[in-house]
């Protein structure tokens, strides 16, 4: 695929995530609004009201009712999308597990902030991590250009018909959603085409195999959302699970065909200066900017710094981490979340896992940063880098986790 | 459209009504099922009885469920990527309806999304075992509003649910009872024939939860209408204006006030409300529910310009 003809426009995470919706043009959009996702549902607004869209716009009364109408609408064959954040996805929690055990690929932006009490606008990564588990792909983006670029990959990488599985595309709240930045976007047409129309894949219902939607002409019966017991139910869990693996594969390829066509690439991790790195920094979201700079100014000062941001944090790339990571000597996991009374932040309990049981891997230590939207600098990750460092020559016992930038 | 076989309990008025309900439609229709006895009872995999094409999704979203479903199929038609958009039923019970679903009822409501939502009110919680809900009736035993030595089962009357969906000005909105099919029938027809929501509310005999032989279903339903307990109605807007028509033994009854029975004809058949009966007569309960009962028939009367 040849490479395109992009503009510049300069927008907002939050706008640039609604102008990537609007060149999609998903049939059914249901959402309501919530700081510092507004925005989104706001500037969509906007298009439906100019006439831009063909979409079909509710503008619902809860986050609830908002996944349940995105469910409603991805059964009967057609494309959904919703956003929201913190209070909103915790509300939509019970939706979350029946719009990905249904295999519904609908799209969802997730502005992450804090949850309460207190009750708290700003980011960090606690509302994404209560939905860990509930069956969706999680994308974390570093930046407004790669949210635009993230909710157009989103629909193929849910819609293949390895995955059918819904994807959350993270971006975190005010540090991207609020802040202006250059974007290249694609032109209406190239983004049309490289998302097309959402492929519907057959099932074997009771009345033979069939698209999988509930058939308008009532013909192609099937029941959707019904009851199973301990004799069926397990299986369609371990389905489940074999989709979020196969998930990994069209998480690349995906990135790679978007690549080829804008120039940008992306997979499943980023690497940072990882090459000759002896302490690497890893972490979610934007903050690994900041993480970067820190890295580069390190290496000025002679310690070989790099950075893996973690962009697939569901499903997680244990493997390709790995294999980022071999020769590092010493790793500082940045967690943006708190397990509470677990043996560590959220990220740290999966990198452990990484290296569960071989005989040679980095030196780990938790750093728990950024709560309520806690600002971190070039010089916190730098710190933290020298502490990792130092951990590595010192010795460290089991899984130490440490707190930056908070009161003692 | 309903298999035969379905595995609800002998007697159950809610699979009596959804029959009934696919009966009347005369275009393809989609179902949206809300959680709960029905539900439940025709989806134990690996079988189903729906030879419509179906959907669950929770408990308190049908509503909300049915409204995506409607802005897809509307979506879909405008693309062209479908030829017509189907009739789309909901059904769903008391909890999901006058309880945890109503907020989602309430907004897709307001928001004008063109489906005939039918309540079966079989005034409580049947699926989990029989416990209190917003459509149990005053005095009703449940497993949560047992009748007690001191409490006598539900303390609080009704909420007068179909009258409070009529406030949203929605175009249509009736009560209906397996009793009476042919109206029913006809008020489904109406309902999916209006552009926009439309509401049905049908009385549904539990003989589990209300405690009656499985062979009285019809019976329990028709004196629920002949007591006035649950009378028939229907009603639409017009310039601004609620149009309420009594229907059916209903209408018959206002015309010839004789023919109301007293409540205790409709009571005294039901477990539920037993402990109003034995071992000793309740009769200040028996009369606080009558009075519940003409109150509510009055202000039918009088919203029907008949009173």
């Amino acid at each position: 695929m040849a490479r395109v003809e992009q503009r510049r426009i300069g927008m907002m995470g939050d706008e640039a995530v609604a102008y990537a919706i609007k060149q999609v043009e998903p049939d059914v959009v249901a959402a309501y609004p919530i700081t510092p996702q507004t925005i989104i549902v706001e500037r969509f607004s906007d298009y439906v009201a100019d006439g831009l869209v063909r979409t079909e716009f509710v503008a619902i009364e809860s986050e609830h009712s908002a996944l349940s109408a995105c469910v409603g609408a991805a059964a009967a064959g057609a494309r959904a999308f919703t956003a929201t954040a913190s209070q909103g996805l915790a509300l939509m929690w019970e939706i979350l597990y029946i719009a990905s055990s249904m295999r519904l690929p609908i799209v969802m932006v997730i502005v992450n902030r804090a949850l309460s009490a207190p009750i708290n606008i700003h980011c960090d990564h606690s509302d994404a991590m209560g939905a860990r588990d509930s069956g969706w792909i999680q994308l974390f983006c570093e930046n407004c250009q790669e949210a635009y670029d993230t909710a157009i990959q989103a629909w193929r990488i849910a819609e293949h018909p390895d995955v059918q599985l819904p994807v959350m595309v993270c971006l975190d709240g005010f540090v991207v959603s609020h802040t202006l930045e250059d974007i290249e976007v694609l032109p209406d047409e190239v983004v049309k085409e490289f998302v097309g129309e959402r492929p519907l894949v057959r099932v074997m219902g009771h009345e033979g195999e069939v698209p999988y939607r509930l058939d308008p002409t009532g013909r192609e019966p099937l029941s959707m959302g019904t009851f199973a017991m301990y004799d069926l139910y397990f299986e369609y869990k371990r389905q489940q699970e074999e989709a979020m693996r196969a998930a990994l594969k069209v998480i690349e390829e995906v990135g790679r065909e978007y690549g080829e066509l804008t120039g940008r690439y992306y997979g499943l991790i980023d690497q940072y200066k990882l090459e000759d790195a002896e302490v690497a920094i890893v972490g979610l979201g934007s903050s690994m900017g900041t993480a970067k700079d820190a890295a580069d100014e390190l290496r000025d000062e002679g310690i070989r710094a790099g950075v893996l941001r973690i962009r697939s944090f569901r499903p997680f790339p244990t493997e390709t981490v790995r294999e980022a990571l071999k020769g590092v000597k010493t790793v500082a996991v940045m967690d943006r979340a708190l397990s509470f009374g677990g043996p560590a932040g959220p990220l740290m309990m999966d990198m452990a896992t990484v290296f569960y049981g071989l005989k040679e891997g980095p030196t780990m230590l938790n750093y728990i940063y950024g709560l309520g939207g806690r600002d971190i600098s070039t010089d916190d990750f730098k710190a933290v880098a020298q502490d990792a460092l130092r951990a590595a020559e010192e010795g460290v016992e089991g899984l130490p986790v440490k707190f930056v930038g908070v009161r003692e | 459209m309903l298999h035969e076989g379905v595995r609800t309990c002998s007697g159950c008025g809610a699979s009596l009504i959804a029959k009934l309900v696919l009966k009347a439609a005369r275009k393809p229709v989609v179902v949206v099922s809300a959680t709960g006895c029905l539900e439940v009872a025709t989806s134990i995999l690996p079988y189903t009885s729906w030879k419509v094409p179906w959907i669950h999704n929770a408990f308190e979203n049908a509503a909300a469920t049915a409204s995506g479903v409607e802005a897809a199929y509307k979506a879909l038609a405008k693309k062209g990527l479908i030829k017509e958009v189907p009739d789309i039923v909901v059904l769903a019970g008391d909890g999901g309806t006058y309880d945890i679903g109503f907020q989602s009822l309430s907004g897709a409501l307001e928001r004008g999304h063109d489906f005939l939502y039918v309540l079966y009110d079989n005034e409580a919680y049947m699926n989990t075992g029989i416990q209190r809900s917003g459509g149990t009736p005053r005095y009703a035993w449940t497993t949560t509003c047992p009748a007690g030595e001191v409490l006598k089962g539900k303390l609080e009357a009704k909420k007068p649910i179909a009258l409070i969906v009529a406030e949203h000005r929605i175009p249509y909105v009736a009560t209906a009872s397996p009793s009476e099919p042919h109206d029913l029938i006809r008020k489904v027809r109406r309902g999916l024939e209006v552009e926009g929501p439309a509401f049905l509310h049908v009385i549904c005999p539990c003989p589990r939860g209300w405690r009656f032989d499985p062979s009285l279903s019809v019976e329990v339903a028709r004196l629920a209408v002949k007591t006035c307990f649950f009378p028939l109605w229907e009603c639409r807007w017009e310039d601004d204006d609620m149009v309420l028509e009594l229907t059916g033994p209903s209408k018959l009854i206002a015309e010839v006030p004789e023919l109301k029975l007293p409540v205790e004809a409709y009571l005294a058949i039901q477990g539920r409300f037993a402990h109003l009966f034995r071992p000793k007569r309740m009769e200040p309960l028996i009369r606080q529910i009558q009075a519940d009962v003409d109150a509510n028939w009055k202000l039918l009367l009088r919203r029907a310009g008949m009173a």
